[in-house]
């Protein structure tokens, strides 16, 4: 693997830091870094291609904000393009109105199509849907067996499919038992195939024109490489998907597949899968896998939520509270709110420099989103001199923030540690660099703080 | 590979206590012996040859453009030529790193007038590759045990084919006479353990198994102990769908593969890891992640019988050092084939078009 890519771009740029317009010939040597990136997070060539050349006509004359370094302003130029392209926001399920919905999940073996079946269902159930499971997966061993464990572990109906009989049977059949039944969505877990199998291609055409679902939710691989593009093209053609489920977020895959499979279907990517457990779905974020696919949560999340979470002034501010060492608790619980609103805490450790490598971020302990409450609840039981002076904050009134805060001593002590391992290392930082682009853009590996790896 | 599947070992006749078989192990009986085990195999690698060529194949209503018309209507190498060759090698998933260490080699030797011929630069490059592949060869009987069973244990990150990988492996050893014991490690995805049931009966092999939720190491401790007392040849172990970024489940199968050890020393003997063609450049990533927690010996690449041309495989191999013994061509029993360099190299070259 190579550096990364605000690392790489840094050095494109090191002798035009801070000023003047974008060159044509400073954007060309940029874009082929970028390009690079790209390809390494298995974007497809073409689409590469494409992308490539449509930021390049953008950004050349383009002023250099003041508060950025050129490669900065590369790669928010480059950012946003992304952003639009996978989407600009996430797209809800459409799931229309009378009679049961019916929600179609397609996709290659091995994708996720059953486990996200189990998710989605237990989903809309919260949504206070009545669901139905559909299993239409005659071919692979235990597959009906599978999704049937799924539904009983979650208490949802699941169709008593055998594998001697039709899919398309199948689903028609289980059509009727909805009605009757009062069941208001299906979902149908159909079997994965490949895209060149023409009869079990046409096997979904059938159930499609059988039971006209409301939604065929493609699902992919987040692993996916180049053939991402050859096989959603394939499956949107035969069967005009309404929607694309990324499966597998969770891993340290950059997720090229996503922008690639967005490009030659134009559909929504409408959800992520993020675990094996049946609650690990979530909506998709374009700004999130954008920053992935770069791999690059640092500056972009810094200079993104700078910009449209918290607005510039205040992260001028932030810049100016590293650089004087004014960085207090307030400003931690900040950061986190913000995290909170983005999602993963992978983002936030991702915003502090050095700690954005996948390399880095790969064998770490993934914390999960309870820890981020409690660090919440922790800070929001302190008193404003206590987040201002962490200083003062003394055993007895650990007791007290611990008790306020419903959490333990331990935990608060945890929060405080992650503060201050962080103050450490801001102060590493600021020795080296001046404007807020060289705070961010830290190119030596920094340990990451203890606190934060739980 | 074939090695695997040609070995027969004899057994001595004068086992002391050994257990009345078996329901299941009852049903192996009349195993061929080694001349027919051979001549099933003979048949077998015919019949896989017509399905791989028909995967490989792969067109839909097209027809195989090769690259070699991308060199064929070339009589000097230009920087389009290195393009085309660049996005042909990218778009198989080889990478940045190999791709341009590729592409730059030869852009060097046509500056360094050494190379003029798109020919011969073609012939340069399938050699290259095919070291890559080569470097990290080892022949599967040198993993084999001299004596007891062959245990296998199968590793791999979600969904790409382990346990249908199982099947089909089983059912090679089981036609070259051999008797097989099948392990259900993956004790938490749903189902899974009466996944690998259906294959124990399609192969006709046995299946160690407890209920999902059990813990794996106690279940391969059972099935170790199963195999050793009843003698069993050949010993394939699955293991739970992990993602290698996953702490503890890394460590999980550190454990099973130590409960192997212990109750038999230097088993495992080969622990598989499964690979899925569609992955791009997060292989590599898994190979390292896997190896760095149980010693990757080998590799199957499965799947292969869609588009993708599973490139990844040469950096694996490239930066690894690991063996590439099988790849999966289908759904069915017989969809596993040796891994051929050659004819893989070849198969990345090939390009398909709709016209
Ligand atoms: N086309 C094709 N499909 C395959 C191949 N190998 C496996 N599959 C299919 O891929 C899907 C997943 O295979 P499994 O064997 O269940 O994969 P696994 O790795 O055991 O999955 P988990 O245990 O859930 O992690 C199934 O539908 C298989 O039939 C292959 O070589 N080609
Ligand atoms: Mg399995």
């Amino acid at each position: 693997m190579f550096d990364n890519l605000s690392d790489r771009l840094n050095k494109v740029f090191r002798d035009l830091r801070g000023h003047g317009k974008l060159s044509e010939k400073n954007i060309q040597d940029a874009l082929k870094e970028v390009r690079m990136a790209l390809l390494e997070a298995d974007v497809n060539f073409k689409v590469v291609k494409d992308f490539i050349a449509a930021v390049q006509e953008k950004a050349v004359g383009r002023e250099v904000a003041v508060s950025l370094s050129p490669g900065q302003q590369v790669i928010k130029i480059v950012h946003d393009e992304l952003v639009k392209l996978l989407g600009g926001q996430a797209e809800p399920l459409e799931l229309g109105g009378k009679g049961p919905a019916i929600i179609m999940m397609v996709g290659l073996q091995g994708s996720g199509k059953t486990t996200s079946s189990g998710k989605l269902a237990k989903l809309l159930t919260k949504q206070g849907r009545r669901p139905y499971l559909v299993p239409a997966d005659v071919y692979r061993p235990a597959a009906i067996e599978q999704l049937t464990v799924l539904g009983n572990n979650l208490d949802i109906p699941v169709h008593p499919s055998k594998v001697d009989q039709d899919p398309v049977t199948i689903a028609k059949n289980a059509v009727l038992v909805a009605e009757k039944s009062n069941y208001d969505t299906l979902l149908i877990d159909t079997a994965g195939r490949l895209h060149v199998d023409e009869n079990l291609m046409a096997e979904l055409q059938n159930i499609k024109a059988a039971v006209k679902p409301a939604e065929i939710l493609f699902v992919a691989d987040a692993m996916t490489g180049q053939d991402a593009v050859t096989v959603a093209e394939k499956f949107n053609e035969d069967l005009d998907i309404t929607g694309v489920l990324l499966s597998k977020m969770e891993g340290d895959a950059r997720g090229g597949a996503a922008l690639s499979i967005k490009k030659v279907t134009r559909r929504p990517i409408k959800f992520v899968g993020v675990g094996e457990e049946l609650d690990a779905l979530e909506v998709f974020h374009p700004d999130r896998v954008a920053s992935r696919i770069l791999g690059m949560g640092d500056i972009l999340s810094l200079i993104e939520k700078a910009e449209e979470v918290v607005d510039k002034k205040k992260a001028d501010k932030l810049a100016k509270k590293i650089r004087k060492d004014a960085f207090t608790m307030e400003d931690f619980l900040d950061q986190i709110q913000q995290i909170k609103k983005m999602g993963s805490l992978e983002q936030i450790m991702g915003m502090i420099p050095g700690l954005n490598r996948m390399k880095q971020m790969q064998n770490m302990p993934k914390p999960d989103e309870k820890e981020l409450g409690k660090v919440e609840a922790v800070i929001r039981s302190m008193t404003a001199d206590e987040r201002r002076k962490h200083q003062i904050i003394t055993a007895s009134r650990r007791q007290r923030i611990a008790r306020g805060s419903g959490t333990s001593v331990q935990d608060v002590n945890k929060v405080i540690k992650s503060y201050t391992e962080m103050l450490k290392m801001m102060k590493k930082m600021k020795g080296k660099s001046t404007g807020m682009g060289k705070v961010m853009g830290g190119k030596k590996r920094r340990k990451r703080p203890k606190g934060l790896m739980r | 590979m074939l090695g695997w599947f040609k070995k027969k070992i004899a057994r001595p006749a004068s086992d002391e206590e050994v257990s009345p078989p078996d329901q299941q192990e009852e049903a192996v009986v009349g195993e061929p012996g080694p001349e027919e085990a051979k001549s099933i195999l003979h048949e077998d690698v015919g019949v896989l040859f017509k399905r791989l060529t028909k995967g490989l194949a792969k067109t839909r209503g097209g027809f195989i453009k090769r690259v070699d018309e991308l060199f064929l209507g070339k009589k000097v190498i230009d920087p389009e030529l290195l393009d085309d060759l660049e996005e042909i090698l990218i778009t198989a998933d080889l990478g940045v790193e190999t791709t341009m260490d590729l592409v730059d080699d030869a852009r060097d030797r046509v500056s360094r007038n050494e190379l003029a011929d798109p020919q011969a630069l073609k012939a340069i490059l399938k050699e290259r590759i095919t070291d890559f592949l080569l470097s990290s060869d080892r022949p599967a009987e040198l993993v084999m045990p001299t004596e007891g069973p062959f245990v296998i244990m199968v590793v791999g990150v979600n969904g790409v084919g382990k346990t249908t990988t199982i099947g089909k492996i089983a059912h090679k050893f089981a036609n070259a006479g051999q008797r097989v014991l099948l392990v259900a490690g993956d004790t938490f995805r749903a189902a899974a353990v009466e996944q690998l049931k259906i294959w124990g009966e399609r192969v006709n092999a046995p299946v160690i198994a407890q209920a999902t939720g059990a813990d794996p190491s106690s279940v391969v401790f059972d099935g170790m102990e199963y195999a050793l007392k009843r003698r069993y040849d050949v010993v394939i172990i699955d293991t739970a769908g992990r993602l290698h970024t996953k702490v503890n489940l890394m460590e999980e199968l550190k454990k099973i593969k130590r409960v192997i050890g212990k109750k038999l020393s230097d088993a495992p003997h080969e622990i598989m890891l499964v690979i899925d063609a569609t992955t791009g450049q997060n292989g590599i990533s898994q190979a390292r992640e896997f190896g760095k927690a149980v010693d990757i010996t080998g590799l199957t690449l499965t799947k292969l019988d869609g588009t993708a041309k599973g490139g990844i495989v040469v950096n694996i191999c490239r930066e690894f050092d690991i063996p590439i013994r099988f790849i999966g061509v289908g759904e069915q029993v017989e969809d596993l084939r040796d891994f051929e360099p050659e004819e893989f190299v070849e198969a990345l070259f090939a390009e398909e078009s709709d016209s």
